[in-house]
């Protein structure tokens, strides 16, 4: 299956990538190649297999996949900014963004 | 709106779920706390952190999802959301895609358009349908403008807060009709405790699609979405600015573009804050990080059981029972606390009509001058009831009683207890009102001469002095008729 380089442009804004030319070009090729590999999973018939199989599910009052209501101690914010590279006043501080 | 034109309006309603503790993490929701305090590695969104559903959130979401007549899916699926910006950790939302928890619902409220004054012009019962509600996380919050220009200040301890999305159908063709849905959605989740619906603080928030079409068009118009409305009124006003923008916009030859529109509520204008990005360019995918979410029917039996009479049954039930207009019986069921406030003074009182009177006068002026709410009104319900008896048995008079009225709002204290301590009972002893009648026409002698010679308006200024004599405690009728008596005889 071939991937455009306008569809590698458009994944490459989305996952906020720069790609030269070249580069577009490279991943379009090994993306198609990627694409194309998984792709064979396509001949099997999976139309009896469920598209998730729940592991430890079931009733949402007693599965152990949920939890109950109950706070625990948290991290705090010193801790939670102690590997952040740069905070102020006990926020992250990152690069401006505009807007919301 | 103007001629021609016909809006269709879209609403997706957030509202934070009630919850002691997080959707995925144990931390606290608690607001107020030190920015990031109430963080970890989950919400954080650090490596190998894994997340775990509180059930709490999901039973509040059933109720909400029952209380709109939505189905409540056997099996629903977690999505990831995936999108750049600094309040969101992970890279991506968790939220639910195509097997959303609940969809399908449909609510029918009383709706009207407003006059110039704000005033509801016609009551009017209207089905809007509800496309889904899911359950999802929310994101944490961005400040812009602290310190440093060039930097954004990050604080997540929001992140991961319990929400349900409630997306309509684009059902809504006027400002208003919008205003009384979200207003309908905010009292029912108030009502059934699973959202404290305080749009100020961000508890309950709004977006509206708007698009508008020439009337009779079937094609939808190009939407635009706004955001940032954070009250009911800010919400109304924001739509009728952005139909008469389209509106103005397409007959000078323009054309509406898809986007994001932020609502300005100083300058009471729409401005573009991005242009929108399709549905796929967030490559929602199966978040593999949670099962899918199984309820069984005998856990939505169970919900349906604990679940209130909800506002707008109420205030059918409120007309019917107890001939209240649409008006009153409106304010009176808006709070749950106020309905349950009524009813019981109603049945106190054995007198409705005076019941729903003195709480929609006296009693709403007083808590708002008061700036209290009223669960924390010290005139209990069963008292507010008994103060109505003392009235209708004749014990006291509607004058006095205003005058107690006042004194329980302040002190608390029985009616009852208030008319022995100061001597309040009404004058129905005729004898006691002949002698004060009496020392009036005395007093008095040249009204009394112009009344005789005809000047029969001056009655109300004899039952002002004998009243005014009793100090307010003679009653009225009582003194009417022997003044009549006196002086005609």
């Amino acid at each position: 299956m071939p991937i455009t380089q306008t569809e590698v442009e458009k994944i490459a804004r989305l996952a906020n990538l720069e790609l030269t030319p070249d580069e577009t070009q490279l991943f379009s090729e090994q993306l198609a190649a990627i694409v194309e590999y998984v792709d064979q999973l396509n001949e099997l018939d999976t139309s009896a297999v469920k598209a998730w199989q729940p592991a430890s599910a079931g009733n949402v009052q007693t599965s152990h996949a949920t939890r109950p209501d109950l706070t625990e101690p948290s991290l705090g914010h010193e801790k939670a900014l102690a590997q952040a590279p740069d905070h102020d006043e006990g926020h992250f501080l990152v690069p401006r963004v505009i807007g919301g | 709106m103007k001629e021609g034109w016909e809006a269709v309006i879209g609403l997706e309603v957030h509202a934070q779920l009630n919850t002691d503790s997080k959707i995925f993490c144990a931390c606290s929701t608690q607001f107020g706390q030190e920015p990031n305090e109430n963080t970890c590695p989950v919400c954080l969104g650090l490596p190998g952190a894994l997340p775990v559903l509180n059930r709490e959130a999901v039973s509040n979401a059933g109720k909400a999802a029952l209380a709109l007549n939505l189905h409540i899916n056997e099996e629903s699926i977690f999505a990831r959301k995936n999108y750049f910006y600094p309040d969101l950790p992970k890279g991506y939302q968790i939220s639910q895609y195509d097997k959303p928890f609940s969809e399908h619902g449909a609510v029918e409220i009383l709706t009207s358009e407003r006059d110039e004054g704000g005033r509801p012009t016609e009551w009017q019962l209207k089905r809007f349908r509800i496309t889904r509600a899911h359950i999802e996380e929310d994101a944490g919050k961005s400040v812009h403008d602290l310190g440093d220009p060039s930097k954004s200040h990050v604080n997540l301890n929001r992140a991961g807060t319990p929400l349900l999305e409630i997306v309509s159908e684009p059902d809504f063709r006027t400002s208003w009709e919008a205003y009384d849905y979200v207003g309908f959605l905010r009292r029912t989740l108030q009502y059934i405790g699973v959202c404290d619906g305080n749009m100020e603080e961000g508890n309950l928030r709004c977006d509206a699609n708007v698009s508008v079409r020439p009337a009779g068009q079937e094609k939808l118009g190009t939407r635009a979405e706004i955001k940032n409305v954070n009250s009911l009124r800010f919400l109304q006003k924001a739509i009728d600015y952005e139909i008469d923008r389209q509106i103005s916009l397409i007959e000078a030859g323009g054309v509406i573009v898809q986007e994001t529109r932020l609502w300005n509520e100083k300058e009471g204008k729409t401005y573009t804050m991005r242009s929108k990005e399709d549905a796929h360019d967030y490559r929602y995918f199966p978040e593999p990080d949670l099962p899918p979410l199984e309820v069984s029917s005998e856990w939505v039996e169970t919900l349906k059981a604990e679940l209130p009479e909800l506002p707008e049954a109420r205030r059918q039930r409120f007309m019917r029972e107890y001939e209240l207009n649409a008006d009153e019986a409106f304010t009176l069921t808006g709070e749950r606390a106020l309905a349950e406030y009524f009813e019981t003074a109603a049945n106190a009182a054995q007198n409705h009509r005076a019941a729903a009177n003195w709480i929609l006068s006296e009693l709403l002026r007083e808590l708002k001058n008061a700036e209290i709410d009223i669960s924390a009104c010290k005139i209990s319900a069963a008292d507010l009831g008994g103060l109505i008896r003392l009235i209708d048995d004749k014990t006291i008079s509607g004058k006095i009683a205003k005058d107690v009225f006042a004194d329980m709002f302040a002190t608390g204290k029985a009616p009852g207890d208030i008319v022995k301590e100061k001597g309040l009972v009404q004058i129905t002893d005729t004898g006691a009102i002949e002698k004060i009648v009496d020392e009036v026409i005395a007093a008095n002698p040249k009204p009394v001469e112009n009344y005789r010679a005809g000047k029969t308006a001056l009655m109300g200024f004899f039952v002002g002095q004998v009243l005014k004599a009793s100090g307010g405690k003679a009653n009225p009728a009582a003194v009417n008729e022997i003044l009549k008596q006196k002086l005609d005889g």
